[in-house]
């Protein structure tokens, strides 16, 4: 195929691609300023490269490296969130792979909160053959994770993955509590947890932005989870918490069953939002 | 970082200050700023387009019915940021109001309200919410776990009916669809006269499942069929509500997370496209976190203001 002429729609073609993906209005003029300065510097020539420009940029912007705990025996991971998003099946979803991968692998029941909550993990941790470490009803959260803490060492389990509470970012006690967890945390073992990740629902508009910078202003996040991929939603609005936050997206959830998690690789979610790199951007 | 939660709305008043009469031009430029915090506030791209639209004929004709006011001798009272702010206004309001009463009581015998939508939008907790709600109204309602794939969801909303001291019917084993079916035989053996059907989480594109809600809908013949919408939810609201009502005929929706700082959009969205409107709000985690959906406060809410 030949060369296409740059048409000036192609930045209001992309511009409507990204708010229709959450993208959100702030990053969407941010990316297109960086491609109109690039046109005009006539490093763009045609219509193809300024989608392929496109998708560099978001790449690059997902791209971000950061060190990954290795050696971490129990590795501690503490899974965060806003309510619903997915915190407790991706529990189980990780709990699957690192089983999987041969190791021992305990879960905390941290939600001590929600109706049947602790039930809902105990499902996944017979599915998984994970023993599950919980504490009485109305339990305090922190407790619970201080006895599985310690638990898990005791076990020589290789991961303990700590289940928490839904919480809404703007809660200030819930904030607190969910802090205060961390620190017990740390007190049952130096240097844990090791991984506190947020997760994000994919359908989960513009707050999304907010629920990254709170979450990551009270816990410091080492990385992020997005879930319900499999549906029609984009998750654009990951584009902004990355580039804003720099803190990077670890695994995507693609459905409801255990094996339904994937690590998550830039390019690919690119090409999900903006169309494959040969031809027209067919993303919509 | 917080700047980035664009104050559009605020500046397109700012524009408008000090300006005495609406034109043509300071519409344009207002509508842009509009524009921008609509989108902020996760209403659809779509939806924004016709929103604007609808706000600029009515802007347009202010202006021309000032001006021939204003030929009459008539002296302006309110400033065009004014006169702006009460169009936008007054349109979300229209848009978001529904028409009739939120829920349809059966003439006789007993009343269904399916719960449908998202997973994780907060279908149970809202079904629990609704039962006490109507319940405080003088209704007896029976809850029905329907939901058999999510691990725990029948012991969620057991847990939460006994907090609310409101019976929850589930058969162990059984389909969600000869599930519903028999609950009314329960209600009436119970003396109830509201069904509240919880239903498992799905996706709209999930051809099986949406079926399952559709055999449901035919079995039972509810009178309410809701859509469960989490406030945080973008611009996947349209597709959501849209594929959701295709094949069910939504009556309403309920608009949950409220108590958190989403600007709710969806409000917006989810009726422009389907023509049901939020009746009810969830403002918290609690059963009592639970009210009738007020599109004035709303509106506020979405502009930004
Ligand atoms: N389609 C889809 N559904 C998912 C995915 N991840 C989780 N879910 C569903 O989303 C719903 C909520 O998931 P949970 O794991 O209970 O979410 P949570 O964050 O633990 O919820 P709370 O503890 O109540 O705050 C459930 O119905 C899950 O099956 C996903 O990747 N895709
Ligand atoms: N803050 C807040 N949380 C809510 C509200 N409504 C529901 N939740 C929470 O959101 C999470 C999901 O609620 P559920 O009622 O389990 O949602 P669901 O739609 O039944 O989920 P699935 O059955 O897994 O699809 C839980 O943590 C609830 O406590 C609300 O109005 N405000
Ligand atoms: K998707
Ligand atoms: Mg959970
Ligand atoms: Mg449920």
């Amino acid at each position: 195929t030949g060369k296409k002429e740059i048409d000036p729609a192609i930045l209001e073609q992309m511009e409507e691609v990204m708010l229709t993906s959450d993208v959100g209005v702030k990053t969407t003029q941010a990316i297109l300023e960086r491609l109109r300065e690039g046109m005009a510097k006539n490093e763009l020539s045609d219509a193809d490269a300024v989608w392929a420009a496109l998708r560099a940029e978001a790449t690059r912007i997902l791209s971000i490296g950061g060190p990954r705990p290795a050696k971490e025996k129990p590795l501690v991971v503490l899974m965060v969130g806003v309510n619903g998003v997915g915190k407790t099946t991706t529990i189980g979803k990780l709990a699957t792979k690192w089983s999987a991968d041969g190791k021992k692998v305990v879960l905390a029941a941290g939600d001590t909160f929600r109706a049947a909550a602790v039930q809902q993990l105990e499902v996944w941790g017979k599915r998984v053959g994970a023993e599950v470490v919980k504490g009485k009803e109305g339990a305090d959260p922190g407790a619970v994770a201080f006895e599985a803490t310690k638990k898990a060492n005791e076990a020589g389990a290789d991961v303990l993955l700590v289940d928490t509470a839904g919480r809404l970012h703007t809660k200030v006690n819930l904030m607190e509590e969910i802090k205060k967890v961390k620190r017990t945390i740390a007190k049952a073992m130096d240097g844990a947890p090791h991984e506190t990740l947020l997760v994000l629902d994919a359908t989960t508009g513009q707050n999304a932005l907010t629920q990254a910078a709170l979450f990551k202003e009270a816990l410091e996040l080492n990385g992020l989870i997005l879930t319900k991929l499999d549906g029609t939603a984009k998750g654009g609005v990951v584009l902004g918490v990355c580039d804003e936050l720099k803190v990077p997206v670890r695994y995507i959830g693609l459905g409801e069953r255990a094996e339904d998690l994937r690590e998550f690789v830039a390019a690919d979610f690119v090409e999900a939002l903006f169309g494959k790199d040969d031809g027209e951007a067919e993303a919509a | 970082m917080f700047d980035a939660i664009a104050k559009g709305f605020r500046q397109a008043k700012n524009r408008l200050a000090g300006l005495t009469e609406l034109t043509e031009q300071n519409i344009e430029t207002a509508l842009r700023e509009v524009r921008l915090s609509l989108l902020e506030a996760d209403v659809e791209l779509g939806v924004v387009k016709v929103f604007l639209a609808r706000v600029k004929e009515k802007a347009l004709g202010e202006v021309v019915r000032v001006r021939a006011k204003g030929q009459g001798g008539e002296t302006m009272k309110v400033s065009a940021a004014d006169q702006f702010v009460k169009i936008c206004h007054d349109e979300i309001i229209e848009f978001m109001t529904g028409e009739g009463p939120a829920l349809t009581f059966a003439e006789k015998g007993i009343t269904g309200i399916m719960m449908v939508g998202l997973q994780g939008s907060g279908k149970t907790t809202s079904s629990a919410k609704l039962a006490r709600y109507l319940q405080k109204d003088g209704k007896k309602p029976l809850l029905v776990a329907a939901d058999m794939q999510r691990p725990a969801a029948v012991e969620q909303l057991q847990v939460l009916g006994k907090s609310v001291d409101i019976p929850v019917f589930n058969i162990p084993g059984e389909s969600p669809v000869a599930i519903c079916e028999k609950a009314e035989a329960e209600a009436k053996r119970l003396g109830r006269d509201v069904i509240i059907y919880d239903t498992a989480g799905r996706l709209a594109i999930d051809e099986a499942l949406m079926q399952e809600l559709a055999d449901i809908k035919t079995k039972v013949e509810p009178e309410n069929i809701l859509l469960v919408v989490d406030a945080m939810i973008g611009q996947d609201a349209v597709k959501v509500s849209k594929g959701f009502h295709d094949r069910l005929s939504l009556t309403g929706v309920v608009l949950t997370k409220l108590d958190g700082d989403a600007r709710g959009g969806a409000a917006m969205s989810v009726k422009e496209v389907t023509g049901a409107a939020v009746r009810f709000a969830g403002i918290g985690e609690g059963t009592d976190k639970f009210e009738e959906f007020r599109p004035e406060g709303m509106a506020s809410r979405v502009l930004g203001m």
